[in-house]
């Protein structure tokens, strides 16, 4: 009898103390989290990290490395490829991010006005981003290419405004503005809809007491819209700078860099190095490159978003 | 200020027709309420008044100019919205200074605008808060500044206490009946809430199915509703309907009570017709007709018991305390200066 009493005070022990351990909270957040810990581990933080240690060693396909520091970041800061990818990136990145904007808007407003078959042009709308970017690249392709081009097949032979095909990817400034163009007319949905919601989230009597205080459309979207669109135009911006200085796929699949290197960007040389070319180490590097200048872009509209949240009623009831 | 003439205004969307030809007179400096429930075109109407929404057929003028084809802007008015419509990125000064802003008045101008509204209200210490640090009745109070730094002709409120709490509304009704008589300005108010009707309107305009029902002065309307929807709108607890046939000797239920009667024409004998008796004109009598007590409120100064007789149950308000319980008989008969017969047909007053 007695010794059943011990088993039992026991049994109660070690269930109190699982029971304990259970609702110790550091220990309960810290199993809850261990899952998605463990594939950041693995499938994030591991190549990350793996990729910036690459960058400072001559590691090439094949052959293990030996850490020298920053020689690779020495040499591409005298390689004129390297500088132009550079440069390249951020002209991309700024012409594109403009256009993806101003067309977006523009787009956005216009739905979010009363037209017929509103919701199917919305959907409608969603096409260039949900089609795979391999194939519009080879859209594009067909569209820029030298002989059989739609454009200059309209400009030529429909409206005979130019007497030769243009050569829309064989010199260096014709194919960085045909690519800043596909990138654009991929990026535009993704402003458009997100500028859409945010616009929809705008009170119509807002409008209609800036219209009584004698507002016209322009001021109206001057002080009304535009602030109003600030928190989300913040966030779709920064989305979009950072998706669009790390493009890779469309232009790999319709110049890979070229013609001589001249529209490679910072994506693309990097694995162009790194992988055709074997010098992982190189390749790294460049790619490490591009760091600073997504956190630049990050904290810009981070800090931009934080000053319009204390501006903004959370709700105006 | 001005004065403001609707003439037999219609609206329409597609086509239904939601305002069926209103005529209504406002006098300069007259506090005008629509009143009326949800769907009956009374805030339409308003919204026509401001510009917000066309005007299918007829004439608004505001002072001797008609608006019709006039932009919102260009009608010299300002608006009230039921939920305030603040720009919630701008201070409480630049949400009032915002209309001057876009005239490019000079800045002393605004500023001393400004200022004076902001004392009309209360607002001073406010000034620099951004609209969400503000509670319900601060922002109401904000709305109504950016109406008064206009100076406008005619203000338009639409619904807006309904988003207040009881008490607050009570209140915010006594503010903007003291600011109209302040500034005097011609002011139309949309609500479907009588009591506020009541309490703050120089007159009253019932609206039910894009038709107004009865214009008149609050107490008119209260003593002598024009037919069966006014005088069940009006009044709270709404008056006692009860159908029946008007004899020679009284008012008959369809219960086989009679009931007595004032005045009434003699040719309307045997009509069909519906007797309507205000909760207060009903009096405890002993001679008077029976009815049993279903449910007592004592409210304090007034005792509110809902009686049954001849099979109808009735609201009375009595100024005496009642001993009987629920279940028991009391006695009672209205005061037959004060009844109102309404036609069964047509609803209207006989």
């Amino acid at each position: 009898m007695t010794i059943a009493a011990e088993a039992r005070a026991g049994h109660q022990f070690s269930h109190g103390w699982l029971t304990r351990l259970f609702d110790y909270k550091p220990f309960l957040v810290f199993i809850c989290l261990l899952p998605a810990l463990g594939l950041l581990l693995v499938f994030l933080s591991y190549p990350l990290g793996l990729g910036v240690w690459l960058a400072f060693t001559d590691t090439r396909i094949g052959r293990a490395g030996y850490f020298i520091g920053f020689e690779n970041f020495q040499s591409l800061w005298h390689d004129p490829v390297f500088i132009t990818s550079v440069w390249n990136t951020l002209l991309y990145t700024g012409v594109a991010t403009v256009g993806k904007f101003a067309l977006g808007l523009w787009l956005a407003l216009l739905l979010n006005n009363h037209l017929p078959f509103k919701s199917l042009l919305r959907a409608l709308i969603l096409v260039p981003w949900i089609v795979p970017t391999v194939l519009s690249a080879i859209a594009f392709w067909w569209i820029y290419d030298p002989q059989f081009s739609i454009i200059s097949y309209i400009l030529v032979d429909v409206l005979g405004w130019r007497d030769t095909y243009i050569d829309f990817l064989g010199a260096p400034w014709p194919a960085r503005f045909s690519l800043i163009a596909a990138n654009i007319w991929r990026g535009i949905p993704f402003v458009a809809i997100s500028l859409l919601a945010g616009l929809q989230t705008i009170s119509p009597a807002l409008y209609e007491a800036a219209m009584l205080d004698g507002a016209n459309a322009w001021q109206r979207f001057r002080h009304v819209t535009l602030p109003m669109l600030m928190p989300i135009l913040a966030v779709v911006l920064t989305f979009s700078v950072l998706f669009t200085f790390t493009d890779f796929q469309l232009v790999y699949a319709i110049t890979r860099g070229g013609p001589i290197n001249s529209t490679h960007l910072m994506a693309t040389l990097a694995f162009q190095r790194g992988i055709p070319g074997g010098q992982l180490g190189e390749g790294a590097a460049i790619a490490v490159a591009m760091i600073p200048f997504l956190v630049m872009a990050t904290l810009f509209s981070y800090f931009a978003l934080a000053r319009r949240k204390w501006q903004q009623g959370e709700d105006n009831d | 200020m001005a004065s403001v003439q609707i003439a037999d205004v219609r609206k329409a969307y597609g086509s239904t027709q939601v305002i069926h030809g209103v005529d209504i007179d406002i006098d300069d400096g007259e506090f005008v309420i629509l009143v009326g429930p949800s769907g009956c075109g009374k805030s339409t109407l308003l919204r026509m008044i401001a510009g917000l929404e066309n005007i299918t057929g007829g004439e608004i003028r505001i002072g001797p100019r008609v608006v019709n084809d006039v932009p919102p802007k260009e009608r010299d008015i300002a608006m009230v919205f039921q939920n305030y419509a603040l720009y919630p990125h701008m201070t409480v000064a630049d949400n009032m200074a915002f209309s001057m802003k876009l005239r490019k008045a000079p800045k002393a101008e605004i500023d001393e605008r400004v200022s004076k509204a902001a004392s009309i209200l209360g607002l001073e210490k406010l000034l620099d808060r951004y609209p969400r640090q503000l509670s319900g009745g601060q922002r109401q109070r904000v709305a109504m500044g950016r109406a008064i730094v206009r100076n406008p002709q005619v203000f338009l409120f639409d619904e807006p206490l309904s988003n207040l709490d009881a008490k607050l509304r009570v209140q915010m009704r006594t503010e903007i009946k003291e600011l109209h008589q302040r500034l005097k300005t011609t002011t139309v108010y949309v609500t479907h809430d009588q009591i506020e009707a009541m309490t703050m309107a120089d007159k009253i305009v019932v609206m039910h199915d894009g038709i107004v029902e009865q214009m008149g002065a609050p107490l008119d309307l209260y003593d002598n509703p024009a037919n069966l929807f006014v005088a069940a709108f009006i009044g709270s607890p709404s008056m006692n309907l009860l159908k029946g046939t008007i004899r020679a000797n009284g008012f008959e239920t369809e219960g086989g009570v009679i009931w007595p009667i004032g005045k009434h024409p003699t040719d309307s004998n045997d009509r069909a017709a519906v007797l309507g008796i205000r909760p207060e004109h009903l009096m405890l009598d002993p001679n008077g007709l029976p009815a049993e007590v279903v449910v007592i409120e004592p409210m304090g100064s007034e005792t509110q018991v809902v009686v049954r007789c001849g099979g109808q149950d009735l609201t009375c308000i009595f100024r005496e305390r009642i001993t009987a319980k629920p279940g028991e008989n009391i006695h009672i008969r209205p005061d037959t200066s004060v009844t109102h017969l309404f036609d069964a047909a047509t609803g209207k007053r006989i």
